[in-house]
């Protein structure tokens, strides 16, 4: 038990860090990118789309970070 | 070598570097307060496992997932590792974080292996063991992410490995000359650097990897392919800039930020 509960602590550290915020804002970001992708919007637009999200999404957890 | 090959093993390299110093300063701090024995037990079981975890996500990566799919996982990642750089890099810019430290982090890791109770087992130290153990290996891992998706963007994955070696090589080197933590390095700036690689990687891989979901499975194309990595790092450094300057503004007047050193 105490191997698994290390195990997963590991991988806590190593992908959420010390802010989740980030974690939670590329997720964010991605899914809905992956919906303008399934609404059937060309490539390039879901591209484009995916870029200024995850933008957008990086600002708004930063600024949260410093405002809270 | 062509100039992007060059660009190539030099991304690779400053990445590798700032992960290698940090692992090289936790090593240096249990080797000198717990002793070498079981910070070079800890840091060569780390090796070990980082091999096999690098042969058997190598094997799986390559063997049973789709590029796609591969791109996703890996891009997301490396996303996620580059946007925490990136935040960090940000907040000590304006200043709102203290910098980063080698210095001052090694005192930290050298208090906290003093105080640590001594446990011994096989006659090895098991706090320096395992606090060596698990940051080589937390370093290594975020390694060999970085090697894997420069390498196979650039369709160059021995000039990334390259690059990987050439900066193990020259930490390693260092810290046997000088038995000190490299705090001259311009760590802060080499990190936002890298910071900015690797979102702008990560988010061009991650997207391109949504086509996973699509009918015909295939990656999404970027408009202008290649070149919209270009455009990536410029986007992420302008709105790293508009951050820095304008999030002192931000912070609220009533509390104070207390200066936080982090890895």
């Amino acid at each position: 038990m105490k191997l698994i509960k290390g195990f997963a602590h590991f991988w806590y550290d190593f992908i959420i860090g010390d802010d989740w915020k980030i974690a939670a804002a590329v997720v964010a970001a991605l899914a809905l990118t992956l919906g303008v992708v399934l609404a059937g919007a060309t490539a390039a637009t879901a591209a484009i789309a995916g870029g200024v999200l995850l933008l957008l999404f990086f600002v708004v957890s930063v600024v949260i970070d410093v405002r809270s | 070598m062509t100039g992007a090959t060059w660009g190539l093993v030099a991304s690779t390299f400053a990445a590798s570097f700032v992960e290698f110093v940090e692992a090289l300063t936790i090593v240096l701090a249990m080797g000198v307060t717990r002793g070498w024995r079981s910070a070079l037990a800890g840091t060569l079981a780390a090796l070990v496992a980082l091999t096999a975890f690098t042969a058997a996500a190598g094997y799986a990566l390559s063997t049973w997932l789709p590029e796609s799919l591969l791109q996703l996982v890996v891009g997301t990642l490396l996303l996620i590792f580059g946007l925490q750089w990136l935040r960090k890099a940000v907040l000590r810019s304006s200043g709102l974080k203290a910098m980063h430290d080698e210095e001052e982090e090694y005192a930290t890791q050298t208090a906290a292996a003093r105080q640590a109770a001594r446990q011994s087992r096989f006659g090895i130290d098991t706090f320096a063991f395992v606090v060596s153990f698990k940051g080589v290996f937390l370093e290594g891992v975020e390694v060999v992410f970085v090697v894997i998706t420069f390498g196979l963007s650039a369709a160059n994955m021995p000039a990334a490995i390259g690059g990987a070696a050439a900066a193990g090589i020259l930490v390693l080197l260092a810290g046997l000359i000088l038995h000190r933590p490299l705090a001259a390095i311009p760590e802060n700036a080499l990190k936002y650097g890298v910071g900015l690689l690797l979102a702008s990687f990560g988010a061009y891989w991650a997207v391109e990897g949504l086509g996973v979901f699509t009918h015909s499975g295939e990656s999404l194309e970027w408009p202008g392919g290649d070149w919209a990595i270009l455009a990536l790092i410029a986007c992420w450094l302008l709105i790293s800039r508009v951050l820095v300057r304008y999030l002192p503004r931000l912070k609220p007047q009533s509390t104070h930020l207390k200066p936080e050193t982090v890895r």
